[in-house]
């Protein structure tokens, strides 16, 4: 019943779903929603099979970004997003990482070039032991994914 | 952007370091040759460097070619708002290569990244300085006829010292032992032993560096900085702990040399100086040679041997 209502509300747009509940404000602020004129549903604390206690997202006709889904890729890599077109979802889409990330993350490193020079900013991607790091590719510096400064 | 810049030790191969060390030796055997008759190599130095400033200046004069660039940021446009963009591409319109030491890091990936010419890393902030990893090289390699299953130690600032950082990357071609000697504020960072973890390099640590290189073939002593610690009173205690002096060297091996990237301070007791296992003045002179053969394989002018 629940889930029928969140997905039929919408008739054009796109619906992220599975996001930890802790997350879904970063994914609000990532997404630059505050400012954001589509219609926007908002609902946490949701209860999930999977992850406990899941925030979900609905954006009316708006499709989101490449760049907008590697930073979902980052904060919340287990959500899940559904795009809807006429009430329908027509497609449903897995976050994953690429091997390169460019201009969305910002390098921790405050000595780094790209912190002071208008440079695109651009992190290798380094998947090992379940864990992900980002590494600089000016000044090779490595943060993990959790950590990583999203502009 | 060009693909012959050397950003990171970590650009070259085995092949390309043993290669760079075999041109090295050439050229230490002739340093005069004008193999870049009629080059124009730019030295651009946004912060101060006057030792590898002036041992690449001199690598490309000896080899004829001529020096263009400026010694500090407060001479040059980016005193007055230039972007490194602009910089690289109005001096990559005069010179065919560029050696570049900027204060941040990567600046040199950047700059080999928008520039049309070779760019030579002399170093980015904290980051890399190869041609100070690849003289070690050939210090070592001189001094021990090998670079292979060498007893290295590392000493003193482990964790900011990009030079110990380097050598472990650019070593672990060559099967080496580890000895990292350091207090427990300025520790090899777990990066790097993972590093050696991943490479099967053998390492331990230790904080006591007396009697601690007994079976060391080098002993790579490094600078403990003031700046780096909180506590006053613990530096002066460090700083005295990590004194090299040569009656520590009694019961060292006969071949063990011992090299420091210099400025030195108080690390080295001056009367270690005069011991023929002191090399680091030698290790110095030693960067001109390997730097004629960076400068020369960047703008593929190596001489054929």
């Amino acid at each position: 019943m629940e889930k029928k209502l969140k997905v039929a509300a919408l008739r054009d747009g796109t619906v992220i779903d599975h996001i930890p509940a802790d997350k879904l404000f970063k994914v609000v602020h990532i997404l630059h929603l505050d400012t954001c004129d589509n219609q926007i549903t908002l609902a946490n604390n949701l209860e999930s099979k999977k992850i406990g206690l899941k925030g979900l997202v609905k954006i009316a006709d708006r499709a989101l970004a490449e760049n907008e889904t590697n930073k979902l890729a980052l904060i919340c890599p287990d959500a899940k997003i559904n795009i809807i077109r006429d009430f329908e979802v027509v497609e449903k889409r897995p976050l994953i990482l690429p091997d390169e990330i460019r201009e969305v993350v910002q390098c921790a490193n405050p000595n780094c070039i790209t912190n002071h020079q208008p440079v695109v900013t651009r992190f290798i991607v380094i998947k090992e032991d379940e864990q992900v790091r980002l590494k600089c590719r000016y000044c090779e510096r490595e943060v993990k994914a959790e950590e990583v400064k999203i502009k | 952007m060009s693909n012959n810049s050397l950003v990171s030790i970590s650009d070259y191969s085995k092949e390309e370091i043993l290669s760079i060390l075999d041109s090295a030796a050439e050229f230490e055997a002739n340093p005069n040759r004008k193999t870049l008759d009629g080059k124009v190599i730019a030295t651009l130095f946004f912060e101060p460097s006057t030792r590898t400033r002036l041992s690449f200046e001199t690598a490309v004069i000896r080899l004829g070619g001529s020096i263009i660039g400026f010694s500090d940021a407060a001479t040059s446009s980016s005193s007055k708002g230039e972007t490194l963009n602009d910089t690289i591409h109005m001096v990559s319109s005069y010179a065919d290569a560029i050696v570049m030491r900027h204060p941040l890091e990567g600046a040199a990936r950047y700059a080999a990244e928008i520039s049309p010419v070779p760019i030579v890393n002399a170093g980015d902030g904290a980051n890399q300085h190869p041609s100070q990893t690849l003289l070690d090289l050939y210090s070592i390699l001189k001094t021990q006829g090998t670079l292979e299953n060498l007893n290295i130690c590392l000493v003193g600032d482990l964790k900011y010292g990009r030079t110990v950082h380097s050598l472990i990357m650019a070593m672990s071609h060559f099967n080496p032992t580890f000895r990292f000697i350091a207090p427990d504020e300025l520790k090899m960072p777990e990066e790097y032993k993972i590093f050696c973890k991943k490479h099967n390099i053998k390492y331990t640590e230790s904080i006591e560096l007396h009697d601690n290189f007994n079976d060391a073939d080098i002993l790579y002593m490094t600078r403990v900085q003031r700046e780096r610690f909180q506590d006053l009173m613990e530096y002066e205690r460090v700083k005295n702990v990590y004194t090299l002096k040569n009656e520590m060297l009694e019961h060292s091996k006969p071949n063990l040399r011992i090299l420091h990237p210099l400025p030195r301070v108080t690390e080295i007791d001056m009367d270690v100086d005069a011991s023929e296992k002191a090399y680091y003045f030698q290790q110095a002179q030693n960067g001109l040679y390997v730097r004629q053969a960076i400068v020369s394989k960047v703008l593929d002018n190596v001489p054929i041997i």
